[in-house]
């Protein structure tokens, strides 16, 4: 019997190295394990066998068992391990072939750089607010200061609806309309479309945008405007670019200055970028003028404030070096998918 | 503004600053310079010579062999003009010399002769005739007296082509500026350098101007000074080359003696002159007053034009002789023969020459200067210099007396001088006295803590105009920066973040944003086949507009969304996905402001876009946003769009937008040779129906039953008709359905479809009967054979 037992073992440990998928092991786990299996066929004669030999033949049957069920599950894993390799080594593919999603489409370049100032100036406690662009001659003139024959509305070739409606020629509007709504102390920009009657080219648009910004509290100074302009512009252009505040005209702020920053092309030099200027204007600002406080209700002596004006275009075809302003309104994906 | 360097250095010693170094100063202290240019800088190598002998070239009957001096040498210079003389003097052009256009001249042989260079004529210089009126314009430049005839001495400073011009900008709330002594008066107080200033002075002849003239203002409050002084005997001829050179350095073309003075004093004072031939003012007798109905003048440019009573003429006792303020009639033109002459120097209003010179059309020297409102008490010098120069050019003999209709003089401005409100408006720190003199730098007196602002700064009204003044010369760069306080973040309303939302969104699904323009063709409305009675068709319309094109503020964005199809197509771009928040107008009252409505417009071709992609894309939008209750409705009379492909947005009763595909007509009208999808959808009625509550509902606690139901119905019935009847009838267990199946062919009849759903039934409290479910299912399919969709077996 016991020579029966071995040569089980035997022939077992044969077949279970030979076998080749899970489902050969499983049938040799029932032909010689299962509960009509061979070792099960042996065991059931154990009856036949003395007192003595029944434990130790009996202990050969477990051990053989056990050893068998080792191997057993040794072998399962072994083989499938072997069959998981295969079929990863089947499913591979090249990972080098372009990836697939639904592509996200493009933020206009103009809204682009538009969102980025947003969250500057939101940052720095400015409400951003939006109106009308068509305006009152009211707003858009008589109340920055522009009475109707002002010479300095020559210099805004403007559209007009009626006598007295206008596409509006510039977003200080806002600055009265916000006025008018709120008590200081404010903080605002009023990014938005502005129109002149300027045929188009390269450098021409008759819309373009514009970012109004004011600021009105007790005790504003005109370092409080370069302060914030300053601090605005070098998180536009980088902490190193270099600006300059120089005096200016406009009838509704007083002082009034434009903004210039060194031209990058040439470093102050002058080039063909920057005209031979050396320098690139890039806002007008300047403190509201105690009239246009005074038109707004708002007490001058008491209140002060600086207002400024950002052209959006100009900044950005700086920051991506587009040579034509006609591209932002033609709309050709071959130029709004580069942003 | 272009000043001459040269005559400024009559008033303020600038003779050696460095161009670049002038230009910064004066931009930074409030005069921004456009640019500087100096006169005869591309010249080089270019020297006085004289002609010392000629003879024909032997091999030709036109060309001249002269023998040149140079001073240090003799040259051989062959010319074809034939206006040289031995013995003149003559703008040598040496071997490698550069002119004007950078045009270089090297020596070489003519019909086998050496020439050395060239001789030159005045536009080989640059010039013209007018700057030197002795020299003929085709010939050799013949050197007159008023020139240096040094031999070898450079062109440039023997003919006073050595200016430097710089070109100001100048700000329309600055009229003293748009002169000399405006400029000059900058330049002092800038550079703290003195300011020289002349006051004319006048010899007389005797005789009294009263015997010549007469003058009447009818209308004192467009004319609020005027002067006039008579000069005889005047002999018109050029000008001296000094005059002439100033003149041309500030842009302005001399003439003759007289025009080129009135020139000469406004570029000076900023006050425009105008002279008058005496005999062609009839009565002799100027009347200022108001165009009569109908009046015509023919202006100095040869134009007729037609005169309306609001604008102010200079007048005869005949008809008007000029313009006031803009320009002089042809008739009383200074001629040849002209003996006597009235120099006018007078005052208009502003705003009356401004509408005046742009409803006659023409912007002069002297409009531009009078519209910004010049200072009447300049007239009285301005006249007393033209007739200094008259004497001092010898041009003819000045009637003593001056006319001056001045009956109520302006007197200075006086501003409250407040230095401790300044520094603290400022955010400096200066002392009384610093400001004191900043101010006195430029000319403005300071006296019993008032500043006197003088009457030529009309711009000096209040004490923030007076901080301004003390911040330029200060330098506004030295002002100090500070950050302002308080305030931590700006707050984004509700709204903003809606429409951030409607960006992100689209972006997301792969929609490119565009900006196309507001105003539009009224013909776009034909392309998109509006009806002729549309309201939409009204819309708010420009007054001067650029061009038809862009003539009206469109009343719906979507032609402007197929122009930017139409480009990306026709630009060969094989698909596109595009979509504008685009600003509407659509007309209120008159008078009143048109309503601005913001629509949602999205449209695309190409790439697979169909009905469903679009309409995909906008449920998704509207489910981001926080919109419900939506229904898609067919619509088939928008005449934009494919009567069967076409669905309206409605919610609340309320037509939120539209969806489809664009209607091949419109399409062929856009140059569109593809199906093109679109959708417009109202954004302010979209923000009234959104809304971001949200409330969790616990997750079930019973099983579903999942049931399949298909049946088989009329081509025509929507789907949404039989999801609706469904819903109905199983009611409150009803927890999802699902369209999974739309079939048509075998086992369909013709003109039938076989639609099939899937639905999950549950109820939140018990598990749900086979009957209970069998129940609701039979109703649905009795609710839906009443409207015709019968069980599929």
């Amino acid at each position: 019997m016991k020579a029966a037992l071995e040569a089980i073992r035997e022939t077992a440990h044969q077949q279970l190295q030979a076998a080749r998928d899970l489902k050969e092991l499983e049938d040799l786990r029932v032909k010689f394990l299962g509960k009509k299996g061979e070792l099960t066929a042996i065991l059931k004669q154990m009856g036949s066998l003395s007192p003595e030999e029944r434990p130790v033949v009996g202990q050969l049957a477990n051990q053989i068992r056990e050893s068998l069920e080792q191997e057993l599950a040794a072998r399962t894993q072994a083989l499938k391990a072997a069959q998981l390799e295969e079929k990863l080594r089947a499913e591979a593919i090249d990972v080098t072939m372009p990836g697939s999603a639904p592509a996200p489409g493009h933020r206009h370049p103009l809204s682009l750089v538009l969102d980025e100032i947003k969250e500057i100036f939101l940052g720095m406690g400015f409400d951003v607010v939006e109106g009308p662009e068509v305006e009152t001659d009211y707003y858009n003139f008589e109340a920055l200061n522009l009475p109707k024959d002002h010479p300095a509305r020559d210099t805004q070739d403007t559209f007009y609806i009626t006598d007295n409606i206008l596409l509006r020629t510039q977003t200080s509007p806002m600055q009265i309309r916000t006025m008018e709504q709120r008590k200081p102390p404010l903080r605002i920009i009023a990014p938005g479309r502005v129109y002149r009657s300027d045929a188009v080219d390269a450098t021409h648009s008759p819309v373009f945008h514009q970012i109004e910004g004011l600021v009105v509290d007790r005790g504003i100074t005109m370092a409080d405007l370069k302060g914030c302009l300053e601090a605005i512009v070098k998180r536009l252009y980088g902490e190193e670019a270099v600006v300059r505040f120089r005096p200016h005209h406009f009838p509704f702020t007083e002082p009034s200055a434009e903004v210039d920053i060194q031209c990058f092309g040439c470093h102050g030099e002058g080039c063909r970028l920057c005209k031979g200027e050396g320098w690139i204007e890039i806002l007008g600002c300047g403190m509201v003028h105690p009239k246009v406080l005074s038109i707004c209700g708002i007490d001058p002596e008491e209140y002060s404030g600086f207002a400024f004006g950002i052209g959006l275009e100009r900044l950005v075809m700086g920051r991506y070096a587009i040579d034509d302003l006609r591209l932002f309104y033609e709309n050709d994906l071959r130029f709004l998918s580069q942003f | 503004m272009n000043l001459s360097m040269k005559w400024l250095n009559d008033y303020v010693p600038v003779e050696g600053m460095a161009p670049r170094a002038y230009c910064e100063g004066m931009t930074m202290s409030g005069s921004k310079v456009e640019g500087y240019e100096i006169e005869g800088a591309e010249i080089r190598n270019v020297v006085v010579g004289q002609v010392t002998a000629m003879e024909r070239h032997p091999d030709s009957d036109h060309l001249w062999v002269c023998q040149v001096n140079l001073g240090d040498e003799s040259v051989q210079i062959i010319t074809g003009a034939q206006n040289v003389h031995t013995g003149d003097y003559v703008p040598v052009a040496k071997h490698k010399s550069v002119l004007p256009g950078g045009h270089k001249i090297v020596k070489g042989k003519l019909r086998g002769l050496e020439s050395c260079g060239m001789l030159c004529s005045l536009g080989e210089l640059g010039l013209t005739a007018h700057d030197f009126p002795y020299a003929i314009e085709d010939g050799i430049f013949i050197l007159g007296e008023d020139c240096d005839r040094t031999l070898g001495k450079d062109i440039q400073s023997a003919i006073g082509l050595d200016d430097t011009k710089v070109e100001f900008e100048i700000t329309s709330n600055r009229p003293d500026c748009f002169s000399m002594l405006g400029l000059a008066r900058e330049t002092s107080a800038t550079f703290s350098l003195p300011l020289k200033l002349h006051t004319p002075v006048v010899k007389g002849s005797g005789g009294d101007v009263h015997d010549y003239l007469k003058v009447d203002v009818l209308n004192g409050e467009l004319c609020p000074r005027y002067m006039a002084r008579v000069a005889k005997n005047i002999k018109i001829q050029p000008s001296p080359r000094w005059m002439r050179e100033r003149l041309r350095a500030c842009g302005v073309r001399p003439i003759n003696n007289i025009v080129d003075i009135t020139n000469f004093v406004m570029l000076e004072y900023g006050q425009p002159m105008h002279a008058f031939d005496l005999k062609y003012v009839g009565g002799a007798h100027i009347i200022v007053r108001n165009a009569r109905p109908g009046e015509k003048i023919t202006t100095l440019d040869g134009v007729e034009r037609a005169l309306s009573p609001e604008m102010l003429v200079i007048a005869d006792e005949n008809a008007p002789t000029a313009i006031a303020g803009v320009m002089g009639g042809e008739y009383s033109e200074i001629q040849p023969d002209t003996h006597t002459i009235v120099f006018e120097s007078a005052c208009f209003l502003g705003s009356s020459v401004r509408t005046t010179a742009k409803k006659v059309g023409l912007r002069t020297e002297a409009s531009g200067r009078y519209e910004k409102g010049l200072d009447p008490n300049t007239c009285y010098a301005a006249v007393e210099r033209a007739c200094e120069l008259v004497e001092l050019l010898g041009a003819g003999e000045v009637v003593d007396g001056a006319i001056d209709v001045y009956p109520t003089p302006r007197l200075p401005r006086e501003i409250p001088f407040e230095p401790e409100w300044t520094n603290r408006f400022l955010g400096i720190q200066l002392t009384e006295a610093e400001m004191v003199s900043m101010l006195e730098r430029l000319d403005i007196p300071v006296r019993d803590g008032k500043v006197i602002a003088p009457t030529y700064r009309p711009d000096l009204e209040s004490k923030a105009d007076i901080a301004e003044e003390v911040a330029r010369m200060y330098g506004y760069d030295k002002i100090p920066t500070t950050a302002l306080v308080g305030l931590a973040e700006g707050t984004v309303t509700p709204r903003q973040k809606f429409d951030r939302k409607i960006d992100r969104t689209l972006l997301g699904l792969g929609m490119n944003e565009i900006a196309t323009y507001t105003f539009i063709s009224p013909k776009l409305y034909d392309k998109i086949l509006m009806p002729a009675e549309s309201p939409l068709r009204n819309s708010v319309k420009i007054l001067n507009p650029l061009g038809e094109d862009t003539s009206i503020m469109r009343t719906t964005a979507l032609p402007s969304m197929l122009q930017a199809l139409s480009t990306n197509y026709n630009n060969r771009n094989p698909e596109a996905a595009l979509y504008e928040v685009a600003v509407e107008f659509l007309p209120t009252l008159p008078d009143q402001l048109p309503q601005e409505k913001p629509s949602i417009v999205l449209g695309a071709y190409g790439g697979g876009w169909d009905f469903y992609a679009l309409k995909g894309r906008v449920e998704v939008l509207l489910r981001q946003l926080g919109v419900s209750g939506c229904e898609y409705v067919p619509c088939r009379d928008n005449p934009s769009y494919h009567p069967g492909r076409c669905a309206a947005l409605v919610a609340e009763g309320r037509t939120v937008g539209m969806l489809g595909e664009v209607h091949p007509t419109v399409c062929a009208n856009f140059d569109l040779g593809t199906k093109v999808y679109a959708a417009q959808l109202d954004a302010d009625l979209l923000y009234q129906l959104h809304s971001t509550d949200k409330k969790y509902v616990p997750l079930p606690k019973f099983p579903a039953s999942t049931r399949d139901l298909a049946v088989i119905c009329d081509e025509e019935l929507p789907v949404a008709a039989i999801e609706k009847v469904i819903r109905a009838h199983v009611g409150k267990i009803l927890e999802k359905i699902q369209l999974f199946d739309v079939y048509r062919g075998a086992q369909v009849p013709e003109g039938k479809k076989s639609v099939a759903y899937s639905l999950i039934l549950r109820a939140a409290d018990r598990t749900l009967t086979v009957e209970e479910c069998d129940k609701a299912m039979n109703a649905a399919l009795a609710g839906l054979a009443e409207i015709g969709a019968e069980i599929r077996k």
